[in-house]
C-alpha cells in the first residue's frame, strides 16, 4: 500500500532528521512507529501526508510514485492524517470540520457516533467553534474524529495519546480497534504509549533517523532491557 | 419595483416577493412601500426625508423591515429613519441596504439610524450591506447608527457588509443606561479596491452596564478597513472589544482600538489579531483534499459567518 524509498531529510538549517528510511506498509492493522523524542518519527509523518517533501528519496502508494504530489492530492488517493498538535478555527464549528473531512454533510446520527468514539457528546460539542475554548484534549479526540470521518484505507496518527486523560483512553484505544476491522486498512500511530503499543500488528522504532528495528510488538522487549530506546516506557 | 431591487432586497431582507408585518421600502430616494401593525407605526418625516418609528409600550415578539436600495448609478440618497422603542418592548429590526449600479456613475445610500431606547427593552437591530453590479462607478454606503439605551435594556446590533461596496464609513455611537448591554458583531468583506471604515465611540454611562463589541474584517485583493473604536467606562462597568481580521493577497488592514477607563469600577479588555490565514488551518483543510482556495474560502466563510 504505502512504500518509503531511501528517504533523506534535513531541515533548513542542514541538520539531517532522516536517513536513508525505507518502509514498506502494505495490508491491513496497526503500524506503531515509536523511538526516542527527535529521532525523525513525526517528520515520517508529515513526510507520507505531503506535509514535507523528502530532499531525495521516493514514497509509492498504491503503487503509484506520489512524492511530488502535496497534500490535497494525497488526501484525495486515500492518505489521512491526525496532526500532533490540532488547528483552532475561529468560526468552523465541529460539525463544519467533520463535514469537510468527510466530504459531504453528516446527518445527526453519524456524528454522535463519530464524537461518542472519542469520547464527546454530540449535543454538547456539535455547534462549538473549534477554537480556543476548547481545551487540549477535546481537540485532540475532534481531530481524531475527523481522520475517522475520513474513512479511507490508509491512516496516520500523531501522537494521538496526547491531552487524552487516563479515563478515557480505554476508549481510544477500542476505537483504533474497531477502525481497523471497519476499514480493513493500515492505521499508522506514532505513540510511546504501552496500551497503543500492545494493540500493535507491528512496531517500528525509529532512532536517529534511521529505522533501529521492525517486527512484532515484542522487539521492543530487548531493546528496552539494553535501555538504547530510553523514551520507550518500561515493562515491568 | 425593477428585478434589480427585488433582488437586493432578497440579500438584505427576507424579501420573497413581499415583506410581512410592519415594514418600509425605499427604492431610489422614495418610499415605495409601507405598512404600520397595531404596535408599530410608521410615519413619513414631515421635516426631511426618513421615518418616525414608534413601537409600543410591551410590543412583544415582531419584526420590522426597514429596507432601501439604489438601484442605479447617479442616485445619492440620505435618509433620517428615527426608532423610538417603548418600555418593556422585545422587536427585531432588519435594516438592509442594498445599492447597484452599472452605468458608470456613482449609486449612494447614506442611512442615519436613531435609536431611543426605553426601560427594559429588547431589541435586536439586524443591517446587511451589498453593492451589486458592474463597472466602474462607486458603491457607497455610509451608515450612521445612533443609540440611547435606558435601564436594564439590551440592544443587539448584528452588522454584516456582504460584498461589492466600494466605499463605506459606518459610523456608530452609543450611550448605554444602567443595567443596559449594547452587543455588537460586526462582520465586513472587502475586495478589489474597495475601503472601509468603521468608527465606533461608546459610553458606558450607567452602574452595571455592558459593551461587547466583536468586529471580523476580511481584506481582500488590494482593499483597505480601518477600524477605530473607543470604549468609554464612566461607572460600573464591563467592556469588551474584539477585532478580528483576516488579510489575503494585498489586502490592509488597520485597527486602533481605545479604552478609556474613567471610574475606578469600570474594567475593560480589548482583543486584536490581525494577520493572514494560518498555514497550519490551510494544511489541516487540504487533508481533507480540499485544494488550497478552497480551504481558504471555507475558512474565510467560517470567520465571517
Amino acid at each position: 500500500m504505502l512504500e518509503l524509498r531511501n528517504i533523506y531529510w534535513s531541515t533548513p538549517s542542514g541538520h539531517e532528521v532522516l536517513h536513508d528510511i525505507s518502509l514498506s506498509i502494505d495490508g491491513s492493522g496497526i503500524v506503531v512507529i515509536t523511538g526516542p523524542n527527535g529521532g525523525g518519527k513525526t517528520t515520517i509523518a508529515k513526510i507520507i501526508a505531503g506535509i514535507e517533501k523528502p530532499d531525495s528519496g521516493s514514497i509509492l502508494f498504491n503503487g503509484e510514485d506520489i512524492t511530488d504530489l502535496g497534500v490535497t492530492e494525497r488526501a484525495r488517493k486515500g492518505i489521512s492524517y491526525a496532526f500532533q498538535q490540532p488547528v483552532r478555527f475561529k468560526g468552523l464549528t465541529v460539525r463544519d470540520l467533520l463535514d469537510m473531512a468527510s466530504g459531504r454533510k453528516l446527518d445527526e446520527k453519524e456524528i454522535c457516533s463519530l464524537l461518542s468514539k472519542v469520547g464527546l457528546c454530540a449535543k454538547d460539542y456539535v455547534e462549538r467553534d473549534v477554537d480556543a475554548s476548547l481545551s487540549g484534549g477535546e481537540i485532540k479526540r475532534i481531530e481524531i474524529a475527523t481522520v475517522f470521518a475520513r474513512k479511507t484505507r490508509f491512516s496516520v496518527f500523531d501522537e494521538p495519546e496526547a491531552g487524552i486523560d487516563l479515563w478515557s483512553f480505554p476508549r481510544l484505544i477500542g476505537a483504533f480497534e474497531d477502525l481497523r476491522k471497519e476499514s480493513g486498512g493500515i492505521e499508522v500511530i506514532i505513540s510511546h504509549q504501552e496500551r497503543i503499543l500492545d494493540i500493535a500488528d507491528r512496531v517500528i522504532v525509529i532512532e536517529n533517523g534511521r529505522v533501529k528495528e521492525d517486527g512484532k510488538r515484542n522487539i521492543l522487549d530487548s531493546l528496552l532491557r539494553s535501555a538504547s530506546c530510553p523514551a520507550c516506557p518500561k515493562r515491568s | 419595483m425593477d428585478k434589480n431591487a427585488e433582488e437586493l432586497l432578497r440579500i438584505v431582507s427576507d424579501w420573497k416577493g413581499s415583506l410581512q408585518g410592519a415594514h418600509s421600502i425605499r427604492e431610489n430616494g422614495m418610499s415605495v412601500e409601507m405598512l404600520s401593525t397595531d404596535h408599530i407605526h410608521i410615519e413619513p418625516k414631515k421635516d426631511k426625508p426618513g421615518l418616525d418609528i414608534t413601537v409600543d409600550k410591551g410590543t412583544k415578539g415582531e419584526t420590522m423591515y426597514i429596507p432601501a436600495c439604489v438601484t442605479h448609478g447617479g442616485v445619492d440618497d440620505l435618509v433620517y429613519n428615527d426608532f423610538y422603542i417603548e418600555d418593556d418592548a422585545d422587536v427585531t429590526i432588519v435594516a438592509g441596504c442594498g445599492v447597484h449600479t452599472d452605468n458608470g456613475e456613482m449609486a449612494r445610500h447614506n442611512g442615519i439610524h436613531r435609536f431611543f431606547i426605553g426601560d427594559g427593552c429588547h431589541v435586536r437591530y439586524v443591517e446587511k450591506h451589498v453593492g451589486t453590479g458592474k463597472g466602474r462607478g462607486r458603491r457607497s454606503i455610509d451608515p450612521v447608527t445612533d443609540v440611547t439605551l435606558g435601564r436594564d435594556s439590551v440592544m443587539e446590533m448584528d452588522s454584516t457588509q456582504i460584498k461589492g461596496v466600494s466605499d463605506t464609513h459606518r459610523m456608530t455611537r452609543a450611550k448605554v443606561g444602567e443595567g443596559s448591554s449594547f452587543i455588537v458583531h460586526e462582520r465586513i468583506m472587502t475586495a478589489g479596491d474597495e475601503r472601509a471604515i468603521t468608527d465606533f465611540s461608546i459610553d458606558m454611562d450607567g452602574d452595571g452596564s455592558s459593551v461587547d463589541l466583536v468586529s471580523r474584517s476580511v481584506a481582500r485583493d488590494e482593499s483597505h478597513q480601518a477600524l477605530h473604536s473607543v470604549i468609554r467606562g464612566n461607572a460600573r462597568c464591563t467592556g469588551h472589544s474584539e477585532c478580528d481580521a483576516i488579510i489575503t493577497e494585498r489586502g490592509t488592514v488597520s485597527a486602533t482600538p481605545q479604552l478609556d477607563a474613567n471610574n475606578i469600577e469600570a474594567s475593560l479588555i480589548h482583543e486584536a489579531a490581525i494577520g493572514k490565514i494560518a498555514g497550519e488551518q490551510l494544511l489541516k483543510l487540504c487533508s481533507f483534499g480540499l485544494t488550497e482556495e478552497e480551504a481558504e474560502e471555507k475558512i474565510i466563510q467560517g470567520f465571517l459567518k
